[in-house]
């Protein structure tokens, strides 16, 4: 099996976990998890220099922050299947004494979380600290932080791109999640967001562009911004997916959003997604 | 009276913080700072001029400041920020609950021009708000300290201090007469012994409570004065141990009632020594633009009213 195929093969059983555990406690994001599947997926097992014995300082590591906490099923697949923590840990998602919270929190001292999210807005601040901190100490490694595309519409983000070009923070990697949805609707119709390449480079950034469903596009977009990195500008990575992407029930509307799915919508899911690494 | 605290001058303790901010940086070089374009209110100049590799200028962006600092404390740097009280707090409690607090992040949020003593400037300025703001979440350390020296060996002492901090202090120039490099987090100064009524004070305030009790002493009544500059983690027993001998209490403070020292100090005594207690603080109210002495008097928290405070608690004891 080629690498692509491998990482894809690992995308699916992340998927499988992602509809599972939102599943299993009725409640949580499923849509926008579905989506960043392969970017998750590709970012740990082949993007990222990291350490799963987890050390919360990062150091001599590339570093990951999720702005848009409420994708928490997604990255707590991905870090299972990682090795930060036992997979069958993802049965206990949301339920009463877990580690794993509804939003991402250090809280319960998760392996893999440096910062709790789900206030929107927040990431890619914490990112820049971090970054700064890694250029203090000569530390070459680089930052990536995710950000939804409705979170955009929060005011602090403006203050860290503008904060980010101005201070040179080139080793920080930002992907936005170019979904085009949110809760309450399309973007286009919540509050427009324009366009964003336009906007990023307006602020100094380096824009790349990314159709994040297809494995190798991700593969190859990461290692294209990894390789802008290090030239005074920050990087961002506009990122096209589908919201519930591949589930044919899920995919194109914001219903999917924050909803679970009931027994027959999951057997009906779980049957377009191949178990490739077993269940937990 | 006062034997051990002579007034020695005045400095505003804005400066303290600022000269004390310098000698940590001294002593520590995982120590970094960040100021939202407040560079010389906060009087951060000495540190950022010596140490600009360790000094971040965020512009006019405290919520994106709040994110950095929490950013750089992950990687086990030790940020101070430095903007003023107001813009400390109230603007940015989100990025402080969730990136710093909930995360447990090593960060010294330092504010400045706090309460009506900022002056001129007015209202939307003068927060008398943020101790409770800051009280309330959960694992935050709130300190308030009174002059010059104090808030400088704070300064000092929070560094040293593993985890998120509320550093609150002022604009004014005020009298000094704490000793230097003398702070323990969370333990009350006792100031003065006295039997007949306990006045618990903090911040600009301490100054302000000493000259009601020399007016009190020389009308022939004993005054017990404690200087609490930790609002948070409170010193309960230099309170109850005190009002166990007064039988009753003024709490004095630059803040509004609702939610400040006084309500911490109320609520210790509820549970555990039931006394009588008057609140020297801000009564729901906005304040407005004035000279700073003048500002206290008109809002109820100058010498004459801890004065009165005073005879009440120990008339309703």
């Amino acid at each position: 099996m080629d690498r692509i195929a491998e990482l894809q093969s690992i995308a699916s059983q992340v998927r499988r976990d992602i509809v599972r555990q939102v599943h299993a406690c009725q409640s949580g994001h499923p849509g926008g998890s579905l989506g960043c599947a392969d970017f998750l997926t590709a970012l740990y097992f082949e993007v990222m220099d990291h350490d799963p014995a987890f050390q919360m300082k990062g150091k001599n590591e590339d570093v990951f922050f999720l702005s848009n906490g409420h994708i928490s099923p997604v990255w707590y697949s991905v870090l299972a299947r990682a090795g930060y923590f036992p997979i069958d840990e993802l049965k206990t998602f949301r339920q009463l004494n877990t580690r794993l919270q509804g939003h991402p929190t250090t809280h319960e001292g998760l392996p893999g979380i440096r910062v709790a999210s789900g206030s929107l807005g927040q990431g890619i601040s914490v990112a820049i600290g971090m970054a700064l901190a890694k250029k203090m100490d000569g530390d070459p490694k680089n930052i990536f932080v995710l950000t939804g595309d409705g979170e955009l519409q929060e005011g602090q983000v403006w203050e860290a791109l503008m904060f980010a070009a101005h201070n040179k923070v080139d080793n920080l990697i930002v992907t936005v999640d170019v979904n085009g949805r949110q809760i309450d609707g399309d973007t286009d119709k919540v509050l427009s967001l324009g366009s964003l390449e336009a906007k990023f480079s307006a602020f100094g950034w380096e824009v790349i562009h990314m159709q994040g469903n297809d494995m190798q596009k991700v593969v190859a977009g990461l290692q294209q911004a990894k390789s802008q990195t290090g030239k005074d500008k920050p990087v961002v990575i506009l990122m096209a997916t589908e919201m519930g992407y591949p589930v044919d029930f899920m995919v194109g509307s914001h219903k999917w959003h924050g909803v679970a799915p009931n027994d027959e919508q999951l057997a009906s899911a779980l049957a377009q997604l191949p178990e490739t690494l077993g269940d937990y | 009276m006062f034997n051990n605290f002579e007034v020695k001058g005045k400095k505003a303790t804005r400066d303290g913080f600022g000269d004390g901010l310098f000698e940590v940086g001294q002593n520590n070089d995982q120590v970094v700072a960040l100021t939202a374009d407040l560079l010389g209110s906060l009087k951060m100049n000495k540190f950022a001029d010596t140490y600009p590799d360790r000094f971040f200028q965020t512009g006019i962006a405290e919520a994106n400041m709040m994110g950095i600092a929490a950013g750089l404390a992950t990687a086990g740097k030790i940020p101070f920020t430095g903007t003023f009280a107001n813009f400390s707090t109230g603007r940015v409690y989100d990025q402080i609950r969730q990136s710093i607090a909930y995360s447990h992040k090593n960060v010294k949020i330092c504010a400045s021009h706090a309460g009506l003593t900022l002056g001129e400037d007015g209202a939307t300025h003068q927060i008398l708000e943020d101790l409770g703001l800051m009280k309330m979440l959960p694992g935050m350390t709130v300190i308030n300290p009174c002059d010059y020296n104090q808030t400088k060996a704070a300064t000092m002492a929070i560094a040293e201090h593993y985890g998120p901090v509320y550093l609150r202090f002022g604009r004014p120039s005020w009298p000094i007469f704490m000793p230097e490099n003398e702070f323990v987090i969370g333990k009350g100064i006792l100031m003065k012994s006295g039997s007949d009524v306990t006045i618990v004070a903090t911040g600009h305030l301490v100054y302000t409570a000493m000259e009601a009790a020399k007016e009190l002493e020389s009308e022939g009544i004993s005054v017990e004065l404690i200087n609490i500059h930790t609002i948070k983690p409170l010193d309960e027993e230099i309170i109850l141990d005190s009002v166990s001998k007064t039988g009753c209490l003024v709490s004095c403070e630059e803040h509004q009632r609702h939610g400040g020292l006084g309500d911490s100090i109320a609520q210790l005594l509820c549970r555990m020594h039931p006394s009588p207690m008057e609140y020297v603080a801000v009564n729901d109210s906005f304040g407005e633009s004035g000279e700073p002495e003048a500002l206290l008097i008109k809002y109820g928290l100058g010498k004459e009213n801890i004065v009165a405070a005073a005879k009440k608690a120990i008339q309703r004891s």
